[in-house]
């Protein structure tokens, strides 16, 4: 009930939004009532998991195409994604509060909030692949016109352009394989479809699409072109929503695919999944290292994040397929803890860059710096933020990675030999992508938060107002509490995928509250609650110390410059040099990354260059020749409009010719 | 009886072939009024073959047919071309785009295609309705080919009216094809041949010939 009246209170939003756009105080009540939409939403979710979890309340609507009625369901899996997605879009709501009246034009941002949200919610509540993908095109629509919400500059308009582009292409995808789902009959509920066998070739080509369109909108490489581009371009409380929790809701997609609607996807997809999601994730965030811009650089991460969750997912397929249900179950479980992570943390730190542009309108790392002392609370919460990412314990990052890789250690019990040697490598990119990741988020917070600020506008930045402050922290709190409470969150996961994979395994069995023990109590085991405690009460005892016995006072002084009298902010140490030990090791092959250095003659008094040459190769080798191909293509069908009319009429006999030869022939 | 029904059979055959053989002569004339006569003779075929169809059907309105088909197909049509033809003064040779010999040669694989397409498929149906259907769509495919491999507009029209009639031998050999449906395809064919003369006579006034090539060469997108 008061899911429902979330939901119906969302187009009215956008609707009144539309309506009294002009007025200022109308951004704030959209915003608001987002807010408490999303607060009821979440409260619904929560309250189904802890609640009645078995439970699946089922609506049927009378609306729709004339003959298929709209079915919606809330089962465990909808209810956990509901509280990912809910969460963070409460948390963007109550940002945009404050921050909706800084986008350059509120009017194009403030209608489409509350349907892109009213889009992800009913993709997770559809209970037949009509309303699905109705809901999709909702989400994938709204938050294209979010992107394009600052049209003026030509590169939202590209970044719009390759989002719509690629969106079409996910639900080009997603449309055949619910088509084959369906079968013959053509019933279009999922209850239908779960129960309905799949041919061989019919469910191989299943998870074929279901991973291209659903992939695609996740962002798993090589369809991840239009997510760095989009992402950026909308607003940041939206760019926390598309980043945070859309890419959620394709995986949702997947998991309701691959887990609930198709019975038996072979070990083989499981496996691919994972190389798939190792390279996403290396790639990610290898990008990610190498970008200046700060919204360019965590969409990147967000890349990074989906591989990782993407490769607990295909560790699940795997075992699940292999007989291992409580592996399954570990590895699924895994996955969903890093994207219920992901979605706090990167909401934290999108709308942590908010925050910077709102204090100082500049998101390009070598124009910030120093702005700790300026923003003390966004640059707390973004630290948080920034650690959790890495995923250092006791944040909750460390916790789903840890899983992540306690599964993978697992993998040579798998039966096939490939698995048995392919787990470790996908193992070895995971780390890689991990201590990458550290590194990435070291010199994002680094360059941006500490040393001296490199613009004027740095310099001159003042924290922001309460709302948007609140917000950061009550997101910075979330990442230590559900780094702290590890088993309360695990416990509820394996209640939620229980029916996804038969058993209900509990993570802490062994050692019992409070310990994550997933493999037994001796192969290895992680409480953060005690890492926690021990940890407060050390630091604790640390402050005490030095502020008790130590000296009182607080002293500031210059900086010491090695020798050099030089205040130029440029001589820190940048963004770019941050990079270029990484760049040179990893990016020489990849991205060609080739450095040129032009040094001006002796007594000229031109200063130096240093450029950077970097080739996508995604970009470079599957879309531009893409679009080669289609051009070359497009010439020549073009040629069919310059003919004769006999050869027009030579076309239609050749074509009559060929149809009667191919029926003489096949005739029996 | 069984004679009476062999009978029946050899001379609606007959006919048949005689239309298809006629449509072969089409292909074979080099002369614009020679075509012209050639295709006044195939209406005339397609007349006797409705009006043999009519006695041995006991169908008395393809009697109608006969008679529209020899009024308007072997009269009407023919004599109006020959009278376009001598008044705009058109160039009587026929210009081929592809030799007649290998003309020829497409048109006998072409009627191959059609019996060994339409005998297999109608296996059910009586013996001279597949006969007849397998001649009628060789004649089809025949005007279709005259149309292609010709360049001048007057052959063109020409090629069509004979895949119409094609089109009339199908019809009068099937039973049970209603007078309305036939008589609607002969308007129509002659309400296309007003149209034709009409655009001879403007594209002649615009371009002192009718030979398409010219007409291509015209159109707005090309130089």
């Amino acid at each position: 009930m008061l899911i429902a009246a979330a939901f119906a209170t969302l187009p009215a939003l956008s609707l009144f939004a539309l309506l009294f756009g002009r007025r200022a105080w109308s951004h704030a009540v959209v915003y608001l009532g987002c807010l408490g939409a999303s607060l009821c939403l979440l409260a619904g979710g929560l309250v189904h998991l802890g609640g009645h979890p078995g439970a699946a309340p089922t609506l049927v609507l009378p609306f729709g195409l004339p003959w298929v009625e709209a079915h919606f369901r809330l089962d465990n899996l909808s209810a956990l994604f509901m509280v990912i997605v809910d969460l963070s879009a409460a948390a963007a709501s109550a940002f945009g509060i404050a921050y909706g009246s800084h986008v350059p034009e509120p009017r194009r941002v403030t209608p489409f909030f509350p349907l892109f949200l009213f889009g992800m919610n009913g993709v997770l509540v559809a209970d037949d692949a009509f309303m699905f993908l109705v809901a999709w095109e909702f989400m994938s629509l709204a938050s294209w016109a979010l992107v394009l919400a600052d049209h003026t500059r030509a590169e939202n308009r590209k970044a719009a352009m390759v989002y719509l582009t690629m969106a079409g292409f996910g639900t080009f995808c997603l449309l055949p394989c619910f088509g084959l789902m369906a079968g013959p009959g053509g019933d279009y509920t999922f209850a239908a479809m779960r129960v309905h066998e799949l041919a061989p070739t019919a469910g191989f080509l299943v998870v074929l699409l279901v991973l291209l369109g659903a992939g695609s909108k996740a962002g798993l490489v090589p369809l991840h072109a239009w997510l760095p581009l989009a992402h950026p371009a909308a607003p940041s409380h939206v760019s926390a929503l598309m980043s945070g929790v859309m890419t959620k809701v394709a995986l949702y997609g997947l998991i309701r695919v691959l887990f609930d609607l198709h019975g038996e996807v072979g070990w083989q997809w499981g496996a691919a999944m994972m190389v798939v999601g190792g390279v996403t994730a290396v790639l990610g965030v290898l990008y990610a290292v190498l970008q200046d811009d700060l919204k360019v650089l965590l969409a990147y991460s967000t890349v990074e994040n989906i591989g990782v969750a993407v490769i607990g997912l295909g560790l699940a397929l795997a075992f699940k397929d292999s007989g291992e249900p409580a592996l399954a179950a570990l590895a699924l479980v895994a996955g969903l803890y890093h994207a219920l992570n992901h979605s706090i943390f990167k909401s934290l730190l999108f709308l942590g860059t908010g925050a910077i542009l709102t204090a100082t309108g500049e998101k390009s790392l070598n124009a910030l710096g120093g702005l700790l002392n300026r923003m003390p609370w966004t640059g707390a919460a973004f630290l948080v933020g920034a650690a959790a990412i890495s995923a250092l314990p006791p944040l909750n990052g460390f916790v789903s990675e840890w899983l992540i890789f306690q599964s993978l250690f697992q993998g040579p019990s798998l039966p096939h030999w490939a698995m048995k040697f392919g787990v470790p490598v996908v193992g070895a990119l995971l780390a890689l992508a991990a201590a990458l990741a550290a590194a990435c988020f070291v010199r994002a917070y680094g360059v941006a938060f500490l040393g001296r600020p490199r613009s004027e506008a740095a310099r001159g930045a003042v924290e922001v107002p309460a709302v948007m402050r609140l917000t950061l922290v009550v997101l910075a709190a979330l990442c230590v509490l559900l780094g702290a409470m590890p088993v309360v969150v695990t416990d509820s996961l394996s209640g939620v995928i229980a029916p996804l994979i038969g058993v209900h395994f509990p993570v802490s069995a062994d050692l019992g509250w409070p310990w994550l023990s997933p493999v037994g109590a001796t192969r290895g085991s992680y409480s953060g609650t005690v890492l926690v405690m021990v940890g407060a009460l050390m630091f604790g005892a640390a402050i005490l110390a030095v502020h008790g016995l130590g000296v009182r006072t607080l002293r500031r002084a210059a900086a010491w410059d090695c020798g050099h009298v030089e205040d130029n902010p440029a001589s820190q140490y940048t963004g770019d040099s941050f990079a270029q030990p990484l760049r040179r090791v990893f990016a020489a092959t990849p991205f060609r990354a080739r450095e040129t250095v032009e040094m001006p003659e002796p007594g000229d008094l031109g200063p130096a260059r240093h450029t950077v040459h970097l080739i996508d190769p995604v970009w470079q080798g599957l879309y531009v020749s893409l679009g080669r191909l289609v051009d070359a293509i497009a010439d020549q069908v073009n040629r069919l409009q310059f003919l004769t009319v006999r050869r027009y009429l030579l076309m239609m006999f050749a074509t009559l010719v060929l149809l009667l030869l191919v029926v003489a022939v096949r005739q029996p | 009886m069984e004679q009476h029904q062999a009978l029946s059979y050899d001379v609606a055959h007959l006919i048949g072939a005689t239309v298809l053989m006629a449509g072969f002569g089409l292909l074979y004339q080099r002369r614009l009024f020679a075509v012209l006569n050639t295709f006044a003779f195939q209406a005339l075929a397609l007349a006797a073959a409705a009006a043999w169809q009519a006695r041995i059907q006991d169908a008395p309105h393809l009697y109608a047919t006969a008679a529209i088909a020899l009024v308007f197909k072997a009269l009407a049509v023919p004599f109006a071309l020959h009278w376009l033809v001598e008044k705009l003064g058109i160039h009587r040779t026929v210009e081929t785009a592809l030799s007649i010999g290998w003309t020829m040669i497409v048109g006998v694989a072409l009627v191959a295609l059609s019996i060994l397409l339409v005998l297999p498929v109608t296996a059910g149906a009586a013996a001279l309705t597949r006969e007849s259907l397998a001649l009628a769509m060789s004649v089809v495919l025949l005007g279709l080919l005259m149309m292609i491999t010709r360049h001048n507009a007057v052959t063109q029209v020409v090629g069509f009216m004979a895949l119409e009639n094609g089109l009339l031998l199908a019809a009068v050999s099937a039973k049970g094809m209603p007078l309305v449906v036939e008589i609607s395809i002969a308007f129509s064919v002659l309400v296309a041949m007003t149209l034709f003369g009409i655009f001879f006579f403007r594209i002649r006034e615009r371009f002192d010939t009718l030979d398409l090539h010219y007409l291509e060469t015209y159109r707005g997108d090309r130089h």
